[in-house]
This record gives C-alpha cells, structure tokens and sequence, in this order.
C-alpha cells in the first residue's frame, strides 16, 4: 500500500477545464444589449453551481436571489422584490463564509444598484429597456461602423481593390488603419465562441499591401459651397474627403509642413511607415481637397474670418499640446515632452542619441512610441517610468512586448518625484518615489507609497508623456466653447451658438484613436452636409461575396509576424511583416459571416450607406 | 446558369436563385414557415432546413442561393429529424388549441406540423402570456405568436411604420410593439398586412360578427348593410367559389339569408364620394388651394390615421369628404330612415369591409348636428363575412344574385374601381371631366392611374391630363411605405401634383388587411383585374350618371357641397 499517489486528471475533469475555457471566450465576445437582469441571472446560476454547498447564505440564498430575478423577469415581482433582494444580496455578502458565496451576491448587489433602471422597467412593464439591435459585434464595436464581414469577405475572394473601396466607404485611411488601429472591432468578435477573434486589422493591412493603388469614388457635382477644416489630421482629412465627395469644395488648413497630424508626426515610421501614410493622403487629396499650409489658428488665421469666407468651417485641430508633470526643474534642457520628441524625428530633425541615456515617463501608447524611438536613435538605455505595473499601462499589450524586446528596461512602480538638474541647467537624472500597488478604485488598482527612500535614476534626457491637451486660447477668445480643456461640440458636432461650426475627433473628445477621429469626421461631414442644406449620401457599389457555407472548424488565428527585434531597432522601417496571401485565404476563411448567420441578416446589419 | 442536383434530381437554375426557390421551380416544395419572399428571409424558423453533401451543419434553403455542384437533400433522415425536432420546440410555445383559433385550417404552422405527422410533443408546454386590449380593432395574441418577425418586416419594410419589434434578449425574447408603447400609443395605421402575412393565429381583427348576430336578433333593430367593392374580388375564395362565380348579388342574398333587413353595395356611395369629392377638388383646384401642396383622397382610413401621425402639418391637405362607408352610413340613417319612416336610432348599420382599419374609422367624432350614434354601428371583414356565412351553414353553391335594395341601389363601374389602387383617382377624373366639360370623357381615358403589376414603380402612377387647358397632375401611390417615399418628395419639392390618391394597403382594398390569406401569396393585382373587369362590363361608367345618386341629390342633400351635405358627408380631419 503506498501512503501517497501522483494524482492526474480524469477526463470529466479534462473536458471541465475545456469548458471552463469555452465559456470565459463566450463571454468575452458577449454581444452588446442583450438584457442585464437576464444576465445576472445567468452568472447567478453558475455562481450557485459553484457552491460546495456548506454554508446556508451561499447554499440557499443564493438559489433565492435567482428565484426572486426569474419573478422579476416572468412579471411576477413588485418593488418590494427588489427590497427584499437588496437586503438577501447583502445578508450574503455580509455572512457566506468564502467568495464563492460573498461574491456572487456581490454581483447581484452591483446590478441591483447599477442598472436598477431596468430592473424596474421589468417590473413595471414587464419589458427590457435594452435592445439586440447590433448584432453584427465587430461593426458595432467599430467607431466608424466599418463593413467589416464585407471587406473580409472580399479579401478571402483576393479583390483586395474592392475591399479597399468598401473600407473607404466608412474610413479614407485604410492602409493607415491596417497599419495601427486599435481594433477594437476584434474585442467581442464572435469567432471567439470557436477558436480566436479574426485578425481584422492583419486582413485590412492585406487589403491595403496587395490592392495596388486604388482610384477614389467621383465626387457628387459642385454645390458651390466652401468648407474650411482647421487641423490636417485623420479627423481633419476624412471630413475633408467625404465632403469633398459630396460636392463641397474643401480647405485643409495645416500650420504643419506636411499633412497627417499625429500620424505624421506622434506615430513613428517603424509603425506607420510615411510612404504607406502618404497613400491614403494621395486618394483623399484626389478627390479635389486643397490644402493651406503653415498657417497657424490665432497667429495667421482666425476663426470668425474664415466663419465670413466659407460657409462652414470644422475644427479638428487634434490634441497636441502635452502635459506637464509639475514638478520644478521640468523646463531644463534635456527634458521633452512626447509630442515634441516625436514631432522632430518626424520633421526628421534626428537627434543623436548614441551613447545616450534616456528615460520616458508614462505607460501609455506615446511612451512606447518614444522609448523605441530613442532606442532607434541609439541611445545606450532607454527606460520607461512608470507609477503603476505593466499590467495596469494602457499601451497596447503588443506595444509594450515589442518595446520589451527591443530591449528597453522597464520600472515600474516608480513615481517621479523630483528632477536633478545639472549648472548648466541641464537634465540630470530623476528622484522617483518607491509605490506598492494597493485598493482597487473604479476599477483601476491604486498606488501608495512604499515608504522607501527615492530612488535616483540618472539620464541625459527625460521625455515626458503622460497625455497630451489641445491648444484652446484662441477658441476661447472667439467665442467657442472650451470646457476641462476640450471644445465643445455637441454629438453632432456643431457648436453652440455658432452656426455653421463644428468640431471633431481629439480636440472634441479628447485624446483617443484614430478610428475614433473618423468616426467623428463621418458625423460633422454629414451634419455639414445636413446643415448647408443637403442630403448626400455616401455609398459603395461594390458586391460582397456570399456566405460561404462550410462548416467552422476550429483553426487558430494568424497573427502577424515582426522582424527580427536586433536588427530593426537599427533602423526605422516598418516592424510588422504582413500575412502572405495564403495565409490571408485561411484567416478571412474563417469569419463566421455575423452579417448572414444570425441576427444580422434581420436587423442591424450591413448598411450600405450613410 | 447554376447546375445543382436535389434529392438526386439533376437541375440547371439560373444564378443567385436560393435553394428554395430552384427545389421549387422543379417540384420539390421545400416546408418553411418564417419565410416571406424578399421581406423576411432571415433563417429563423429553421423548417426550410437542407443538407448540403459534404457538410456537417445544415444550411437554411430560403436565404443561401445555388451553387454550382451542390448536392442538397431536402429529406435525408437527418433533415427530418431536425425539422421534426424544431417544429416540436416552436409547438412547445405555440397554444396549439386549434379549434378556437381565428386561422384554424389556413395556418402554416398547423400544415407543417400535421405534414411531419406530430402527434406528441416531448417537450414541456412554456406558453407566452401578455395582456391586450381587446377592444382594440387589432389583436395580438403572445400564446401563438411564433416569433417568425414577419409582423415587423411588413411593418417595417413595406408600410414604413415600425409598429412591431423585437423586445427582450435571451429565452424571453418576443415581438411587441415597438418602443415599448402600447399598441393604442402607438401610430398603427391599422391597416392590417401584419395579419395577412402572420403566418399563424397571433394576429387577427376584433371579432365583431357576433354584434351583428346579437343586431339580427333584436326585433327592434332594422339591419341595414352595405358590401364594399373589393369584397366582392376575394370573399369566394375560401368558399371554393371561382371568381366569376362569386358576385355581390351573392353576398347580398347571403345577407338577407342570414337575417339582414337591408342590403346594399358600396358603390353607391362610392358613387357618392365621388360627385362631393369630385366638386371639393374642382373647387379647390380652380381656388388656388393646391399650388403648394395637393389634395389628398381620404377614403383610405389607414391611410388617415397615417397622415394624422407621420405627417399632422400636411391633415389639411386632406379632402374633407368622409369615406364611402361612412358616406353610407350617414346615408341610412337620415335619407334612407326617413324613407322608411324609422327613427335613425332603430337602424343598424352593418359593414363588410376588405379593411380593419375600417373598423377604427366607425369610431370617428361626430359632427355638427348629426343624429346619435355613429354612422356605423359595426363593421366586419372579409374573412369574418366568410365565418359568417358559414356559420349560418349557407352552402354557397345555392346562393343567387340579388339586386341591391331601392332606394340606393344602382352603382357605378366607377365606384367598383375604388377597390383598387388608382380607382378612386380615375372615378374622380371621369366626373371632373365632365364636371368641367358637361361632356363624357372616353371611359377609360385616365387609364394611365391604373397599376401594371403588383408593386410595379414602387406603387406609383403618376399621370398628367389636360382638360381643356387645364392641366391637372395626378399620383397615385399605394402601401405605407411607397407614401412616405412619395410624400418625402413632395415636401422636398422634387414632384408636385395637385391631386394624389393614397391607399395604405399595397395594390389597394383588393390587397387589404381584412381579405382572405393565402400564405405567401400577394393577390391583390388579380383581384383588381377582376373589378376592372367588372367595370369594364358595368350598364353605367360615371359615378354622376348613377340615377339614384341624382334622385338622392333632388330629395334631399341638394347639390354637392350643399350645406346638408357639409352636415352630413364631410368631417374635419383633426390631429389629436
């Protein structure tokens, strides 16, 4: 008899575990709208199943908190049920013995409170206040409301062209796009249920490598109306193209010598290389929109002036201002703000970094930029500083594996505290205050000090990138609007009082993305349109290929690949290979086609213009 | 063209032809039940089920087209089994209590499941119960309802209206009425092609046959009922009564049969509205009054209640003459009562009417000095006609044709005509010709207003006639959502007509909410062929040669547009 044994797993025990996994990538790609009070009662019952079955308030409250949801959802239940639920959710909360149980009422308890609306609704009407009324996830989740299966579909068919004027339909910048968008299309994607989301952005990179040049649509005929658009970035330009296409005559103001804004000038090469940007400026300034440069909002130009030349004027200025840390010492030489460190590498004022150690402040997307930046640069060290750990940087996770691999150290849990400053004013090395990461607050882990003495981090420039601002005086003294550092627009983007101004994209909202500043143009463009009187439509005549019928079997996601880390952080060439036609077939293969195969092909679907 | 083989059945279709409908171009009718050709083709039912060779999954017929080399089984076991297996599920939540149900024996539901030989259903009975006013003209019942969502394409796709929706998520998702509205709230035009096209019992009309059985009854009452023109196009066909063979005469002596005391036909006061709406266009025409904006035909009342919510600014636009039926019902109770020498209060005014919204209508505001009560006391459909005739177990081969009673007994082929889309406008035209000429024109010189085809031009006829030289432009528009589309136009100053005729549903009355339903069949062009027919061949072709129509005028309304005639044939359309 032995005393002990290796235990392994048996197969229910197997097949559990792939279950698990099953479920945690359904809900991940949970559609939007579907009904809160029914959720809740979902995860309660899964919650109840996960009970051992000890302890009374887990064991039974549980099972009636989920009876007291199903009165509410059957219309058996009155105000008073949500009484007693509070109180029941609570009592558990208060009293199960582990977190399955405490837990679990915490969850209801947060519904409870968070969407008591439509509990109520329930209650009263016997209705949901939510709506199924998306279901095709990745157009939904896009800003832009891209024709995703479409152009997917297209791309499985290798009429890359047509995919490429499909995308343009909803977004001028598809290479732009392919190249750095955030997808936040492949968030819920329901191929997730199966195998993995589609590579969304990897197709649309497909599309823009493999089209060759693509023509733009014609323009509608003249109306004769004049559109000025302050600020030639992807906000600025895609309301550019579409009003164009409408008939508009349209005028990009750009103080800038070149035209891209942030994509020109934020984004470094490696990511977007110029050339490839260049391509979609190329088709949009195609379609007739001219373009002004050098000249500078409040210096060279004013906004009431241009309110009198042109029947519309647009600010899409962006957010290019940076933000300071505070801290005394900040305007020595050797410190940069991220906005300004980029700007001049992409003017291709190269700074010589060789030798070099630098250190960049902040966890977000701008701090990789400008890590790996300096690193191509040939700065000996590069760091990131950072307050919080790498699992709470809002970088992109590949963003932040990249710049790993290229070599840049990462310190976390460090908050600047002072900067050493050398008798020529110049940027020493930076004091940073030891942090442990502690309570959880709106879902985002705080931080306090540890207590330890600073710490000193020596470097021979600082970059700073914490977030960026817009440039409001002028705005401000003409009369819009500025509040918290944004102007004010309204969802449709026009802005009060002042007919026939609009605004869009980062300057409005915000910094964001890109394919949130499109999103924004698509709707100041149509208002526009709206207000100087018209009802253009853009549309796309392109045919999407059918549904294929083929059974989905589960097939893993092609990713795509990136040079060698030691060999392109000599240069500033593009990072990213893109998919090889073949492996494109398979991965468009594998859209499961939500336009056709589901809700979509009821409502909600495709829209084949706006 | 696409080579495909079916059930080993080798078939060449040409391209893009769904599966469905290349299995029945070659005899294979493939069972479905969601399915509504080029409305509702979403694969929801999953009764429409094939299999394709190779494939594990099964692919729905009715939305995926034929491609070259495909090999289908439309009933391999494994298709029968799934078929069999999701009509049990939809009969899990279906109240399966067939013989009180208004569409016993014309339900689609009922077909596939008695075809698949379904005599036990192993799942748990989960029947849907939501309230409804029953008082309402239209009845949504939540037991049958099967979730197909024809009710909200119709809506949505071809009257424009967006009454039904979807509600809810997960297992408790359901139609309902849109925006969590009431179906009173909301701008139901009634028009009723959500029940003609729902392919069970979920919806259905109020069943108002039993006032009219509790009327018949009652010594003190004296029924008096009129027919509508476009009854007479369908009611023979649930009784097996080819189209020739069912004629007003005969619905007349059915009537009578059942206990009626008075029976007349509509195109009297078709005849009716014509000479009043004739003169109010003529009058309003030649005042100016349409240079913006036209004049609106009003004897539609879907078409009424849809103006007075979508469109409130343009109401006024809207002729003031009442509707036939209402016209008639005026009629009855104060020419044809004094005739009889009855107080109006004894009258009973029966309507069959190819219309539910007709039964909305019934319940507008009174007027001026106009005797207590409504002008319609009750109003029945179609389809509830033909439950009526049955129930007094008529058989109908022994009917024969009755004249109309005396004194409103003759009818214009004019008046037959507003059955169908373009007939009101091309009566009009015919006496405001002569109105304006004191000479007939040809009879059917305004042909041009009729529809060539079911739909054809999205519903559409516009004409232009000269008379004289005046220059009067003409549109006629049927379906809800065609008059959106046509209306939008007007106001976006893209057309301009000065007198448009509306009907709300497509192809007209022919086509309406209260006729007889064929699944899946759209028989409203057929049937208007056969009261063109019937005008064509009609003694009189004017509405102002109706001689009863002239005797009426003489005894008693006057002339059109006489102070009695304002009193009694028009009304104010009011936005509430």
């Amino acid at each position: 008899m032995s005393r002990l044994e290796i235990i392994s797993p048996n197969r229910t025990r197997i097949v559990m575990e792939g279950l698990y996994k099953d479920l945690e990538r359904r809900i991940e790609s949970s559609p939007p709208g579907l009904c809160p009070v029914d959720m809740s009662r979902a995860f309660l019952e899964l919650c109840h199943a996960q009970t051992c079955g000890k302890c009374v308030p887990c064991r039974i409250g549980l099972g009636q908190l989920g009876h007291c949801i199903e009165d509410v959802l059957d219309g058996n239940a009155t105000m008073e049920t949500l009484d007693v639920m509070e109180e029941t959710a609570l009592s558990i909360m208060e009293s199960a013995d582990c977190a399955i149980g405490y837990e679990a009422a915490h969850m209801v308890y947060k519904g409870l409170i968070g969407y008591r609306d439509d509990y109520e609704e329930h209650i009263r009407n016997g209705r949901c206040t939510c709506t199924y009324s998306n279901p095709v996830p990745c157009m939904s989740m896009c800003p832009a409301q891209v024709d995703i299966p479409g152009y997917i579909a297209l791309v499985r068919e290798g009429r890359y062209a047509d995919a490429i004027r499909l995308i343009r339909k909803d977004n001028p910048f598809p290479t732009t796009c392919g190249f750095i968008c955030e997808h936040p299309c492949e968030a819920r994607c329901r191929r997730n249920m199966v195998d993995d989301a589609i590579n969304i952005r990897g197709l649309k990179r497909v599309a823009a490598d493999f089209a060759g040049e693509v023509e733009p649509p014609k323009c509608a005929p003249s109306t004769g109306k004049k559109i000025a658009v302050l600020g030639g970035g992807p906000g600025g330009l895609s309301a550019a193209y579409y009003l164009q296409l409408m008939g508009h005559q349209t005028t990009v103001f750009e103080m800038l010598p070149e035209l891209g804004g942030m994509l020109r000038y934020g984004i470094p090469n490696y990511r977007l290389p110029k050339n490839r940007l260049d391509d979609d400026i190329k088709n949009i300034l195609k379609t007739g929109v001219e373009v002004k440069h050098g000249l500078k909002i409040g210096q060279d130009i004013d906004i009431k002036t241009l309110r009198e030349e042109y029947d519309a004027v647009l600010i899409t200025i962006g957010a290019s201002t940076d933000k300071k840390l505070g801290l005394e010492g900040e305007d020595a030489d050797g410190i940069l703000s991220a906005v300004q460190f980029l700007r001049n590498v992409g003017k291709n004022e190269i700074m010589d970094l060789s030798g070099k150690e630098v250190a960049v402040i902040g966890g977000g997307n701008v701090s990789m930029d400008a890590v790996r930046t300096a690193k191509r640069l040939g700065a000996k060290k590069v760091s990131i500083v950072y307050r919080r750990r790498v699992d709470d940087m809002t970088a992109l996770p590949a963003e932040i594996e990249g710049a790993v691999a290229e070599g840049i150290e990462v310190q976390t849990l460090k908050a600047p505290a002072s900067i050493d400053v050398d008798e020529n004013n110049h940027v020493k090395g930076i004091y940073v205050t030891p942090q442990m990461i502690s309570e959880i607050r709106d879902g985002r882990a705080s931080v306090k000090p540890t207590g330890e003495e600073n710490i000193y981090i020596p470097c021979d420039v600082l970059v700073v990138a914490i977030g960026q601002d817009i440039e409001t005086r002028h705005f401000e003294e003409s009369g819009v609007q500025v509040s918290r550092g944004k102007i004010v627009a309204s969802s449709t983007g026009a802005i009060a009082n002042m007919p026939g101004v609009f605004a869009g994209g980062d300057c409005a909202s915000g910094p964001a993305s890109v394919i949130k500043a499109i999103a924004a143009a698509k709707v100041v463009a149509a208002n526009i349109d709206e207000y100087l009187g018209y009802r253009h439509e853009i549309s796309c005549d392109v045919e999407i290929p059918k549904a294929h019928l083929d059974d989905p079997i589960p097939c893993g996601r092609v990713n795509l690949t990136e040079r060698e880390a030691c060999v392109r952080v000599c240069d500033f060439e593009g990072v990213e290979n893109c998919m090889t036609e073949k492996e494109a077939k398979q991965e468009a293969g594998r859209c499961l086609r939500c336009d056709h195969f589901g809700f979509g092909i009821f409502k909600g679907g495709r829209e084949t213009l706006w | 063209m696409v080579n495909i083989t079916i059930d080993n059945k080798k078939i060449s279709v040409s391209e893009n032809t769904t599966i469905m409908e290349a299995a029945a171009q070659n005899g294979i009718p493939i069972p479905k039940l969601c399915y509504l050709k080029d409305i509702n083709e979403i694969a929801a039912c999953r009764v429409c089920v094939v299999e394709l060779e190779g494939k594990e999954k099964l692919i729905t017929s009715c939305n995926n087209v034929a491609e070259e080399g495909m090999v289908i089984y439309t009933n391999s076991p494994k298709v029968r089994k799934h078929r069999r297996t999701t009509v049990e599920l939809l009969l899990s939540q279906h109240d399966g209590n067939c013989v009180c149900c208004s569409r016993s024996g014309n339900c689609s539901l009922q077909s596939v499941a008695n075809d698949l030989n379904i005599l036990d259903i192993p799942f748990k009975k989960e029947i849907e119960r939501q309230s409804w006013n029953k008082d309402f003209p239209l009845i949504r019942d939540s037991a049958k309802c099967i979730k197909c969502m024809r009710c909200v394409q119709i809506c949505d796709k071809v009257q424009g209206l967006n009454i039904w929706d979807v509600e809810g998520t997960g297992s408790r998702t359901t139609v309902n009425v849109s925006e969590h509205k009431t179906i009173e709230e909301s701008a139901c035009s009634l028009c009723g092609q959500c029940i003609t096209h729902c392919p069970v019992g979920a919806l259905r009309e109020r069943n108002d046959t039993e006032k009219v059985w509790d009327a018949i009854a009652n010594k003190d009452k004296i029924v008096v009922a009129q027919v509508a023109p476009a009854v007479r196009a369908a009611w023979g066909e649930e009784l097996g009564l080819k189209p020739e063979e069912a004629t007003i005469g005969k619905i007349l002596d059915a009537l009578k049969r059942m206990g009626v005391d008075y029976v007349f036909d509509t195109t009297f006061s078709a005849d009716l509205t014509i000479m009043e709406e004739g003169n109010e266009f003529i009058k309003r025409f030649t005042a100016g009054e349409l240079k913006e904006r036209p004049m609106f035909t009003s004897c539609c009342p879907g078409w009424v209640r849809f103006i007075k919510s979508q469109y409130p600014h343009m109401v006024k636009q809207l002729s003031t003459a009442k509707s036939p039926q209402q016209m008639f019902g005026a009629v009855m109770k104060t020419y044809f009562a004094k005739k009889l020498d009855v107080s109006p209060k004894q009258i009973y005014t029966v309507s069959v009417m190819p219309c539910v919204s007709k039964k909305g209508e019934r319940e507008m505001e009174l007027f001026y000095e106009e005797y207590a009560g409504h002008d319609i006391d009750a109003v029945i459909t179609t389809r509830e006609l033909v439950k009526m005739i049955r129930s007094a177990h008529i058989s109908p081969e022994t009917l024969q044709d009755i004249e109309s009673d005396r004194p409103m007994q003759q009818g214009s082929g004019a008046g037959v005509i507003f059955g169908v889309t373009g007939g009101v406008m091309e009566a009009a035209l015919r006496s405001a010709y002569y109105l304006v000429k004191k000479e007939n024109p040809p009879a059917d010189a305004f042909k041009a207003v009729r529809s060539p085809a079911f739909g054809a031009n999205d519903g559409v006829a516009e004409a232009e006639f000269s008379i004289d030289d005046i220059k009067v432009r003409t549109a006629v528009v049927s379906g809800l959502g065609n008059t959106r589309a046509l209306l939008n136009k007007i106001e976006r100053g893209e057309v301009h007509y000065d007198f448009v005729e509306v009907m709300a549903c497509p192809g007209g009355c022919v086509g309406g909410g209260g006729q007889p339903i064929h699944d899946g069949e759209e028989l409203a062009f057929e049937r208007g062929k056969n009261l063109y027919y019937l005008d064509e061949n009609a003694n009189i072709r004017f509405s102002h040669e109706n001689q009863d129509i002239i005797d009426m005028y003489n005894e008693f309304f006057e002339e059109p547009l006489s102070h009695k005639s304002h009193m009694l044939l028009h009304t104010e359309h009011t936005v509430k």
